[in-house]
């Protein structure tokens, strides 16, 4: 199971205050502390910052691997901050995100197309956002063909098929679930990654809501998440599901897992 | 107290109830403007406190507000009969460049409820449409929605166009990304954080104008 690390967004204050402040410590402290959770890159977004994004986005890619001999996941709507974060990075960076979308995606395949970065698909194309899971394999179909006819290896490919929130259509968890089972099946090699808060969004115990689909969505396949790794409840429910789901020979993690703490909370 | 009965079935969720007791209330000749504000507005606004104070979610707000609709739906042809005014005109939708919707139409719903005409025009709508919906509907509050940080910036875009056409009509803005500061720095009359707040910033405008 892949993680993604999301704490250096700047959508959480602290982190806006620290980029502000140019506090390196902080965001040190922030990257060790993930990747010692078991975070396999770190992801850092400048996004809040209009006009500055490039060169913050930037101070933390620098930042993050001084402090941790990790990749970074770049996450940015804007390409020129991606490719300025780019140019100081140290091995395999993973991009968060190229879509359908026309502009999006022809302004991100030059900065991927024949590099060996990773790339996450976003499921969304000029038409909207999807609703069910068939929506969710036309686009994902489409996006993984085009970065595959650009040089783009299938397991670069990391497709996030949209959480969108249940309280506003009360199936929107169970299409999500079952675009994970048809992209997995459909596209052996590809991997699939999300992000959990979406889903509980308008509802009270958020936490749990988040927790339990995160483990549903590793049944069905999920191999990746973007997700806070300092959650040690979430943690050691993502490593169960793991052994649960088949893909834990002899339950190694699950017992290394165990072994070190890692199943207490 | 059937007033009292229909405000009670727009926040228990019954809307065959609901339909039915209007028409109870049609027949009585009850005067339709005050089955509008004292059963179904004021059911709404009750919603929307429960919302903010944390007492109800996002699905019970949706549920409400489709109750509502359906016993509004009794009422349209007399509303159109009597000349019944909506409570303001209000032309929404999210910016050029996105494509995120949610938080738009729940706002929608709220301000549908509290007796606004709303016209939505949708996602990833440019300057020119806006302005052009804004003086076709004589808007009085013009509410723009963006999700992301990029694009939240096309904001003052549509701001200033509809300044510069002279239009006379308060501009309300909301999102994720968007802060009060930000709100202001680009000249927005209002800004909202939620569904429920929306529908007083924008009652506000549209009783100072």
């Amino acid at each position: 199971m892949l993680i993604v690390g999301e704490l250096i967004n700047a959508s959480r204050s602290s982190v806006a205050e620290a980029i502000k402040s140019q506090n390196a410590g902080m965001i040190e402290n922030l990257a060790k502390d993930q990747y010692e959770a078991g975070a396999g890159f770190i992801d850092v977004n400048a996004g809040i910052f209009a006009g500055k994004e490039a060169d913050y986005l930037q101070w933390l890619v620098e930042n993050v691997q001084a402090a941790v001999d990790a990749p970074c996941c770049i996450d940015s709507p804007d390409p020129r901050a991606v490719e300025k974060a780019l140019s100081v990075h140290k091995g395999t960076a993973m991009i968060n995100s190229i879509s359908l979308e026309k502009e999006r995606f022809n302004t991100y395949l030059p900065l991927i197309a024949g590099t060996g970065l990773k790339v996450v698909a976003l499921c969304m194309s000029d038409k909207g956002m999807p609703k069910t899971s068939d929506d969710r394999l036309i686009i994902a179909d489409e996006l993984i063909n085009a970065l595959v006819r650009n040089n783009v290896p299938l397991n670069n490919i990391y497709v996030d098929p949209l959480v969108q929130p249940i309280a506003t259509e009360g199936n929107y968890g169970a299409e999500f679930l079952n675009a994970v089972e048809k992209i997995m099946t459909g596209f052996k090699g590809v991997h699939t990654i999300c992000g959990l808060s979406n889903i509980s969004y308008g509802l009270p115990k958020r936490r749990l809501l988040n927790r339990i689909f995160a483990v549903m969505a590793v049944a069905k396949g999920l191999d990746s998440l973007i997700i806070n790794p300092l959650d040690k409840e979430l943690m050691a429910n993502l490593i169960a599901a793991g052994t649960l789901g088949g893909r834990d020979e002899f339950c190694e993690n699950y017992l290394d897992a165990f072994r070190s703490q890692k199943l207490e909370f | 107290m059937s007033l009292q009965d229909i405000y009670e079935s727009v926040l228990t969720f019954k809307a065959d109830n609901l339909v039915e007791l209007i028409r109870k209330e049609i027949a009585k000749g009850t005067a339709v403007s005050d089955i509008l504000q004292e059963g179904l507005i004021r059911a709404m606004d009750e919603v929307g406190r429960r919302f903010a104070e944390g007492e109800f979610f996002v699905p019970e707000m949706l549920r409400s507000a489709k109750t509502m609709k359906a016993g509004l739906e009794v009422l349209k042809p007399l509303l159109i009969k009597t000349n019944t005014k909506a409570a303001g005109n209000i032309v929404i939708g999210t910016v050029k460049g996105d494509l995120h919707d949610i938080g738009k139409n729940l706002v929608i719903i709220m301000l549908e409820g509290a007796g606004f005409k709303v016209v939505d025009l949708g996602i990833d709508v440019d300057n020119e449409t806006f302005v052009r919906a804004a003086e076709e509907n004589k808007a009085d509050v013009v509410c723009l929605s963006a999700l992301l940080s990029t694009t939240i910036q096309a904001m003052k875009g549509v701001i200033d166009a509809i300044r510069k056409e002279g239009l006379n009509c308060k501009m309300v803005v909301g999102g994720a990304p968007v802060t009060p500061d930000f709100a202001q720095e680009i000249g927005a009359d209002g800004y909202s954080e939620d569904a429920a707040r929306a529908v007083d910033i924008v009652r506000t405008l549209v009783e100072r104008q």
